[in-house]
């Protein structure tokens, strides 16, 4: 039998203070990344053109690029997209042409290029307006996202835990957005799901420690709550592997073998899953700690919970 | 202590595992290519239609696999997509352009499913190749247009209540119209005429005698909401002329989505969507004798003219009214219950409507639709010819006088009276479109990307399974079934759900919950760990291991939940694809995990005295 289990308790809070300043750090430098470098925003919300054509044999890039330039296009961005054989070219919003017949006309100019046939695998256009309006809905989304789950939190178990899970997630969204800052991934409308996933992987996580720390405070008795909480960390503890280990296997096989479209979906959780899986234990318990959480907050109400003394369902 | 299922618990699981596999089943048939024939402008696919292209077919040497007619649509399916292509073109050749072809791939769902309503999932175009659209409707031309012509119908309505007024000025800008006039006398009756119209919000203007109408906010919304209407109306005709087996059109908020699966010439498409339609009103000329000009003797002031059935009709070359005059059509019935198509005109387009009737009561009216339809030439531009295409919609005798607002009788059915009506309305464009998202994928692209998914799906589930048994043992084997089963509902239910698309974010939404979903029996199993680690007997170990997991498990995905549900909310066409898996996904591993295995656990492990559990 393999298990992972754990005699003594783990002091994780030891380290609270050296993990808060340590995440402080990468906060800051992820603000900064994303003030000074920025985010290679995706097509999804400049607005522009894509095109992706296939080529039949290694596609010579240069050869494109003069095409491409001679057409006027002389600042498009044109790249190999997985293979070799396939070529990527971009083309940002442009207010003196034709932007929404502009894919057809490249790809024909690059077909008669081209001895053999060059194959269209995928033209997409977005108009600079609904770029915009996505990258504004993005955010939105991302707010309502955190707004809702606070709540929700609040209701659940306690102010202090629902702040400390929400600084959780929002330091997950803000580590996720420094990475692909610092890496200048592009940052598309997948990766924007990637990241409210991660919002619902690390919630999940937190969730499941809080609860544990519920009823930690709520069992142990005569202890101090930096006690309770490593207690109740450590007895999470296995479960967190685990399920950070069965979903980090899935996205790894989705990061190989996934294909480029999903390429950014799959870094983005990826990086997400492990941090949420930090966050959920240090920052949701050490911010729920230095709030002063304490056993009084999480007794059960004296109202009776709905079927508490009905026989269970499931 | 002993743990048992209540019959309930296997009803319930046997249920909905039963339900979720049939669901499931159609998505294992494999597709057959197949050739979808419509006919457009009122025409029909009948049995004859069906006969000719099995002959042609035959002559040909393509081997048919099936023909059938269903509703009013024409399906052929072939064993291949090399005899798809070929029989393309003989449908083509063989039907003439009354008729529309398009490619499809057609489910083969056996008789047995398809009674049970069960159909395989639909694919996002991501997956299977197409042309996604969104157009945006330019409302505030829209709205313009109101109101410079409410200027107008003003002018006229004070000048025929002899109400006398130095000036009435539209103001586009804001939205209103300012009327000035003379004296408080004038006010007042003024007033109280524009008042009459309940639409209208009339207050005092800025100078003295004068007023400030504007739309109401009710009024203003039913122009926005006819805009859209009128555009997806044109749209939705012109989409079916495109030959596509099954396009969607759909309004999102005040914008269009079209969506045209299998469609590779985008440009074709567009030139099709953009093509512009106009109507024109004109008199019958009834001197000319119709075998006169068949033959060709048509004076210079009159044209020869076809209705859709082909009869031949002469029309005077002076036109009465255009289409852009037209503010509104719609169909009804009249006092005898015989349906009629009610009209109305804006402000110019009455008086000169008005005019060109008054002396032509008793004649003919004839209703031309005039349409510019791209060619399969292009000409030296570019850009495909365009080619003309007019016919003679409706002739009806004028019966009086008309003004701005009209109705045409003597229709033979609703049916007719209600296309009159949508193609008089598309004939009179209020808002322009456009274009501002446009997205192709090729149909390599696609199959590429399916495959992709299915690769990543199943090489994630046998991770997960491979590591899950080494970890847990038995216990493992019990959440790999409920993972197996998770996946099967998953399928199930989204073929069951019809507006359930699978996208490519989609199937990575699966492989997500493929990974998550253990998590429910994770925190169950080290529950019963823990139990037993506290010297609890094996029974109660896991009768309090499911219990306690219960609220963390409930707690954890309703927030997942939430984050789901908000990516829907906002998310579109792809994007929409990932959230509906991934809270699809929450929903059944949550049901597979803490009921499914409870069952096997109950019944492999809960009702023997066992000292120990293999977990």
């Amino acid at each position: 039998m393999i298990a992972i289990t754990f005699t003594k308790t783990i002091q994780f809070m030891r380290f609270k203070i050296p993990a808060l300043v340590l995440s402080a750090i990468l906060i800051v430098a992820s603000i900064g990344l994303m003030a000074t470098k920025g985010l290679n925003w995706g097509l999804d919300f400049t607005g522009g053109t894509v095109i992706e054509v296939g080529y039949e044999r290694d596609a010579d890039l240069s050869a494109v690029r003069a095409v491409l330039a001679e057409a006027g296009f002389p600042d498009a961005v044109v790249q190999y997209f997985g293979t070799s054989r396939e070529v990527l070219i971009r083309i940002g919003p442009r207010d003196d042409i034709e932007q929404v017949t502009l894919g057809e006309q490249i790809l024909r100019l690059l077909d008669q290029a081209d001895a053999d046939r060059v194959e269209m695998r995928r033209i997409e256009y977005v108009g600079p307006s609904v770029g915009a309006e996505l990258k504004e809905q993005g955010g939105l989304a991302t707010l309502a996202a955190l707004i809702c789950i606070l709540i929700y939190v609040a209701f659940r178990f306690e102010w202090r835990f629902a702040l400390g899970a929400v600084t959780a997630l929002a330091h997950d969204v803000i580590l996720t957005l420094g990475l692909f800052s610092l890496l200048q991934l592009e940052f598309d409308l997948t990766v924007l799901a990637a990241v409210l996933a991660v919002i619902g992987y690390s919630l999940n996580d937190t969730i499941v420690v809080c609860d544990r720390i519920r009823e930690g405070f709520r069992r142990i008795r005569e202890s101090e709550p930096i006690e309770v909480v490593n207690e109740s960390l450590t007895g999470t503890m296995s479960r967190t592997i685990i399920t950070s280990v069965t979903t980090i296997l899935v996205l790894l096989v989705l990061f190989f073998k996934g294909g480029e479209l999903i390429h950014g979906f799959a870094t983005a959780l990826l990086f997400g899953v492990v941090i949420g899986t930090y966050s959920s234990v240090y920052i949701a318990s050490s911010i729920s700690l230095l709030l002063g959480i304490s056993r009084e907050d999480l007794m059960p109400p004296p109202v009776e919970k709905e079927g508490e003394n009905t026989e269970p369902l499931l | 202590m002993l743990n048992h299922n209540p019959a309930w618990r296997y009803f319930l699981v046997i249920l909905v595992l039963l339900v979720g596999t049939l669901y499931a089943l159609p998505n294992l048939y494999p597709e057959d290519p197949a050739i979808q024939v419509s006919a457009t402008r009122g025409g029909e696919v009948g049995q004859d239609s069906l006969a000719l292209l099995e002959r042609r077919f035959s002559e040909e040497n393509i081997s048919l696999k099936g023909i059938e007619l269903q509703d009013g649509q024409l399906l052929a399916r072939f064993f291949n997509t090399e005899d798809q292509l070929r029989a393309r073109s003989v449908v083509d050749q063989a039907l003439g352009n009354t008729y529309v072809s398009a490619l499809n791939m057609a489910p083969t769902t056996p008789g047995w499913l398809s009674a049970i309503g069960a159909s395989p999932m639909n694919l996002g175009l991501d997956l299977r190749g197409g042309v996604h659209f969104l157009m945006a409707i330019d409302m505030q031309a829209a709205i313009d247009k109101q109101v410079e012509d409410m200027a107008q119908i003003f002018r006229t309505d004070l000048r025929e209540a002899r109400i006398r007024f130095s000036n009435i000025q539209p103001d586009v800008g804001n939205g209103n119209v300012l009327v000035q006039l003379r004296n408080a006398e004038d006010l007042t009756a003024a007033r109280r005429l524009i008042s009459q119209d309940r639409d209208l919000d009339v207050s005092s203007g800025p100078v003295e005698f004068s007023l400030e109408v504007r739309m109401s906010d009710a009024k203003i919304a039913e122009i926005r909401d006819y805009a859209l209407q009128q555009n997806i109306t044109i749209i939705r005709n012109r989409v079916n002329e495109i030959g596509v087996a099954e396009p969607v059109v759909q309004r999102q908020g005040e914008r269009i989505i079209v969506q045209l699966p299998g469609v590779q010439d985008t440009a074709r498409a567009k030139e099709i969507l953009g093509a512009t339609a106009t109507l024109e009103f004109r008199l019958v000329d009834d001197s000319v004798d119709l075998n006169d000009a068949l033959a060709g003797r048509v004076p210079p002031n009159a044209q020869l003219y076809y209705d859709r059935d082909g009869r031949p009709v002469v029309l005077q070359r002076r036109i009465m009214l255009t289409g852009d005059r037209i503010t509104g059509a719609s169909s009804s019935f009249d006092e005898y219950g015989r349906p009629q198509v009610n009209i109305s005109l804006d402000a110019q387009g009455g008086n000169m409507f008005s005019q060109a009737t008054r002396d032509a009561i008793g004649r003919g009216m004839a209703t031309v639709f005039i349409e510019y339809k791209p060619t399969d030439q292009i000409g030296p531009d570019g850009d495909p010819v365009l080619e003309k295409i007019e016919e003679v919609i409706n002739v009806a005798t004028i019966q009086a006088r008309l003004g701005r607002s009209f109705r045409i009788t003597g229709i033979n059915n609703p049916g007719e009276a209600h296309n009159l009506a949508l193609q008089l309305r598309a004939g009179a464009l209020l808002a322009p479109i456009q274009i501002i998202e446009e997205r192709t994928i090729g149909p390599s692209l696609g199959q590429e990307n399916i495959e992709l998914g299915q690769t990543a799906i199943m090489l994630g589930l046998v991770t997960v399974l491979v590591f899950m048994v080494l970890y847990y043992k038995a216990f493992g084997l019990v959440a790999n079934a409920a993972l197996v089963a998770n996946l099967v509902l998953i399928v199930g239910i989204m073929s069951m759900i019809p507006g359930a698309t699978l996208t490519l974010p989609g199937m990575a939404g699966i492989v997500l919950t493929v990974g998550m979903a253990v998590d429910a029996n994770v925190l169950i199993f080290e529950r019963i760990r823990e139990e037993l680690r506290d010297g609890r007997s094996v029974q109660q170990a896991i009768h309090h291991g499911y219990d306690r997991a219960l609220s963390t498990i409930a707690d954890a995905n309703v927030t997942t939940l939430i984050a789901a549900l908000i990516l829907f909310g906002v998310g579109t066409g792809p994007i929409k694809g990932f959230a509906v898996t991934l809270m699809i996904g929450i929903i059944t591993s949550m049901f597979t995990a803490i009921v499914g295995t409870r069952v096997l656990v109950n019944l492999i492990w809960g009702g023997r005295r066992l000292q120990k559990l293999p977990i």
